[in-house]
């Protein structure tokens, strides 16, 4: 209430030492990592592990990215989930250039990586030569686990900046590999609700 | 041979003479020969243009009055098409005159990685292919394998391995219910649908260690026995389910949105779903009551009693009810095996075939020889070809091995159930409107991985 | 022999003697038995007339068409007498509702001359698996709607089933290597 007062009295200069400096970058950086939406890439297994951590057992919406986008100039990431082959790579192409600057991508499975298993003329070994790669999850596929891992990882990466840092050092995405988190304990059943 | 009038919801298996409905007319062409063309009267909605050719039209100056339709491209990448499968459909406003299904975006080269992998390594191959029913491509591939071996497996072997199907029938099931749901605007649905779909991934980890594309089903038996404590799991799924199955019944079978949504849209006579093939609930749905578990009974089949689900009138709606009941037929079978689950080995004991346990390679020569030779070389397996077909979710996934006697296959062929259905969408899209498209996309359930391979 | 045969004759006929040897004929057709199932291997000139055949005796679906490629097949070909092996092989499933009963059909088809005519007037749920052939391995289907590439991009150069198409497997270095990736 004196808060209110003293600025309508005094304008901004009545505030003293009820105010918190920052810088405006932190200020962007911070809101960025809270609510980067997803673009739907989801292609194969990788899709339905993705589809699960956004599921309420794992829950994407926490870390603010439920809202998976189907347009990609409303898409902050880019969650290559799946193998991609040869006919879908003008199309990841397309979908990333469309998405607005600032932009990321999640390589997430082993296919997207790397090609996976399919080393062969119909799959593009690994992602990162049509579009550079911020972050690698590994994994056939990677458990709901490792996927929030891995998009941790590149939310800590954007808060701090580090991010920049790196694509500038890497001429392209900054490239960071994350350590598979899956089978952290014993799977065992949860019921919840009034049904258990 | 008469018809008989199935019951929407469920049908008796008459284990003697599938009633299936007869054809109303034999036609014959102008060669002499028989034809069905004529049981497709819509198949003029199928759009036969190249992709260039579409593409070239977007350059073409309009043709004035005759420019009445407008070709629009959907997909690959598209919320609500399942994956990457792109549509090209010829609109007349919202109607959707002609349609052309466009595959071929996730096609993996899978048929051609097997011929570089061993019979061991080809069950991971496969598995990824209907990526949301894993254990029945292992399925179809280790029986056909074993179907050239002529190796029989144990009991136990062949009773887990029907229990680990009956399980992804019904966490494939709730993937369908969820993404159905999504797909006409319940976007709750796939929050249930995943909710129920993870109880069973649990299981699927605490038996297989993985919760997706398991490598589980091998050709000689199984990977690993069932844990202890099974049965206590199991029964607790199976009593967890029921009541939200009941959930889904009031959000979404009684409610008249969604039947208004899906009844009458995407019907499919049963004349026009054998001429083109389909399979698994698409051809259920038509009337048609074709299950290959009770019809060619394979691995115990003949031992459990359920149900075979059988539509009436071949819509969206029937295909969704199908596989809601598909899922409480299931579970009464997932029920009698946790009561009948023999007692024995887990897979065969044929060292040639089968890698020895690992704590007996420390032990023995010939064990470590063996496991040496199965995991580098790979067995080899006579030679010959063999076509073996089991029920997918999805319809009748088949697989076809030809080989010449050596450790790798020399051809894989995998007949994908949802690469056949996907034939009947055209013509079940012929005439409706763009909403009614993406019900009847969501209603053939294809997983893309199967479709391109 | 066949025994379940209800409607025409054509399911099983009198068996013919070449060489000595008696050869069971179905549809026309040489039969074979590839561990307990049917196989018939018909002429790639009798394809159609076989098919309707199979289709007028109750074999209402078409369940699966595909090919295989023989070029630098190992083993023996067994096929029976009469029957000369090519290098391209169309093989059909077909299934009867009504008798529980399937069948298989393998045709040869040439190196030189891979064309075979089209099933599609008479199962039209060959559609989409001939042009899978077609893509894959090359073999083109006479009378087929819309013979195109489906798995492949349209312009993509030559049909990766066949056996002188190479996998395309690119060398993989290993962490530690000294290499670009």
């Amino acid at each position: 209430m004196g808060l209110i007062t003293d600025v309508q009295n005094d304008g901004l200069g009545g505030l003293d030492h009820n105010i918190v400096t920052g810088q405006v970058e932190n200020l962007v950086r911070w809101s960025r990592s809270r609510s980067s939406w997803p673009a739907t890439f989801g292609l194969a297994c990788c899709a339905i592990e993705m589809m699960a951590t956004g599921g309420s057992h794992y829950d994407l919406a926490r870390l603010g990215m439920e809202v998976f986008r189907a347009s990609p100039r409303q898409a902050d990431v880019m969650i290559v989930a799946g193998r991609v082959s040869q006919k879908m790579a003008p199309v990841l192409r397309q979908i990333y250039d469309q998405m607005m600057e600032p932009k990321w991508v999640i390589s997430m499975g082993v296919c997207a990586s790397s090609g996976g298993m399919f080393n062969n003329y119909a799959i593009v070994q690994g992602v990162d030569q049509i579009v550079p790669v911020d972050v690698y999850a590994p994994g056939c596929p990677p458990g709901p686990e490792t996927l929030l891992h891995a998009i941790e990882t590149l939310h800590n990466q954007i808060e701090t900046g580090e991010i920049m840092r790196r694509r500038a050092a890497n001429g392209g995405g900054a490239g960071i590999v994350v350590e598979q988190r899956d089978g952290q304990g014993e799977p065992k059943l949860i019921t919840l609700g009034r049904n258990s | 041979m008469t018809v008989t009038d199935p019951t929407p919801e469920t049908a008796d298996a008459d284990p003697v003479t599938p009633v299936v409905p007869a054809p109303s007319t034999i036609t014959i062409d102008d060669d002499g020969l028989l034809t069905q063309l004529d049981k497709l009267p819509r198949r003029n909605a199928v759009l036969r243009m190249s992709e260039v050719r579409a593409a070239e039209l977007v350059d073409e100056p309009l043709d004035g009055e005759n420019d009445q339709t407008m070709l629009v491209n959907m997909g690959p990448s598209h919320p609500s098409t399942h994956g990457v499968l792109r549509l090209m459909l010829e609109l007349d406003g919202e109607t959707v005159r002609r349609s052309k299904p466009v595959i071929g975006y996730l096609h993996t080269g899978m048929e051609k990685q097997a011929e570089s992998l061993t019979y061991l390594q080809g069950p991971t191959n496969v598995t990824r292919m209907d990526y949301a029913a894993p254990f029945f491509n292992e399925l179809a591939f280790s029986l056909a394998v074993e179907e050239l071996l002529g190796i029989e497996i144990p009991e136990r072997a062949t009773w887990i391995r029907m229990l680990m199907s009956e399980m992804n029938r019904i966490s494939s099931h709730l993937l369908f219910m969820a993404t159905n749901g999504m797909d006409l605007g319940a976007v709750s649905m796939m929050i249930y649908g995943w909710r129920e779909r993870e109880q069973v991934l649990r299981f699927f980890e605490m038996v297989t260690g993985l919760r997706m594309n398991h490598n589980y089903i091998r050709p000689g038996g199984v990977a690993a026995d069932l844990p202890d404590g099974w049965r206590d799991e199991v029964l607790a799924l199976m009593d967890m389910l029921p009541p939200r199955l009941e959930e889904y019944d009031i959000l979404m079978t009684g409610q008249p949105i969604w039947r208004d949504r899906l009844q009458g849209v995407g019907t499919m006579t049963a004349e026009e779903a054998i001429a083109l093939s389909a399979t698994g609930p698409v051809l259920r749905s038509a009337g048609v009551p074709w299950d290959l578990r009770r019809d060619e009974p394979y691995l115990a089949y003949d031992q459990v009693e359920f149900d075979v689900v059988v539509g009436t009138y071949g819509d969206c709606f029937d295909r969704y009810a199908i596989r809601l009941n598909e899922i409480r037929e299931s579970m009464r079978i997932v029920r009698q095996i946790v009561d009948k689950m023999p007692r024995g080995d887990y897979r065969v004991q044929d060292t040639k075939v089968t890698p020895p346990p690992r704590a007996r390679i420390d032990e023995s020569m010939e064990a470590l020889i063996h496991h040496f030779k199965i995991f580098t070389e790979g067995f080899k397996v006579p030679e010959g070809e063999t076509y073996v077909a089991v029920e997918s979710p999805r319809g009748e996934l088949g697989c076809y091995i030809v080989s010449d006697g050596s450790s790798k296959p020399y051809r894989m062929h995998f007949r994908g159930p949802s690469f056949v259905n996907l034939q009947t969408m055209s013509h079940m899209m012929a005439d409706s409107l763009i909403a009614d498209a993406v019900a009847v996309i969501s209603s053939v359930d294809p997983i893309l991985g199967e479709v391109d391979r | 022999m066949s025994a379940e045969s209800t409607s025409e004759d054509t399911q099983s006929e009198e068996p013919v003697e070449e060489a000595g040897v008696e050869i069971e004929m179905a549809y026309g057709c040489p039969v074979s038995y590839s561990r307990a199932q049917r196989v018939i291997h018909p002429t790639r000139e009798q394809w159609r007339s076989v098919a309707s055949s199979l289709l007028a005796d109750g074999f209402n679906m078409c369940v699966d068409v595909t090919g295989v490629d023989y070029l630098t097949f190992g083993g023996q070909r067994r096929l029976p007498a009469g029957i000369e092996g090519e290098r391209f092989e169309v093989v059909a499933g077909f299934i009867s509702h009504e008798r529980r009963e399937r069948i298989r059909a393998r045709v040869q088809v040439p190196e030189a001359d891979a064309t075979i005519a089209s099933l599609y007037s008479i199962y039209p749920g060959a559609d989409a698996l001939e042009r899978e052939v077609y893509d894959l391995l090359g073999v083109a289907f006479e009378g087929h709607p819309d013979l195109s590439r489906i798995m492949m991009p349209e312009h993509w150069e030559g049909h990766p089933l066949r056996k002188d198409y190479a996998t395309g497997a690119i060398p993989v270095q290993f962490k530690g290597a000294p290499a670009s990736r």
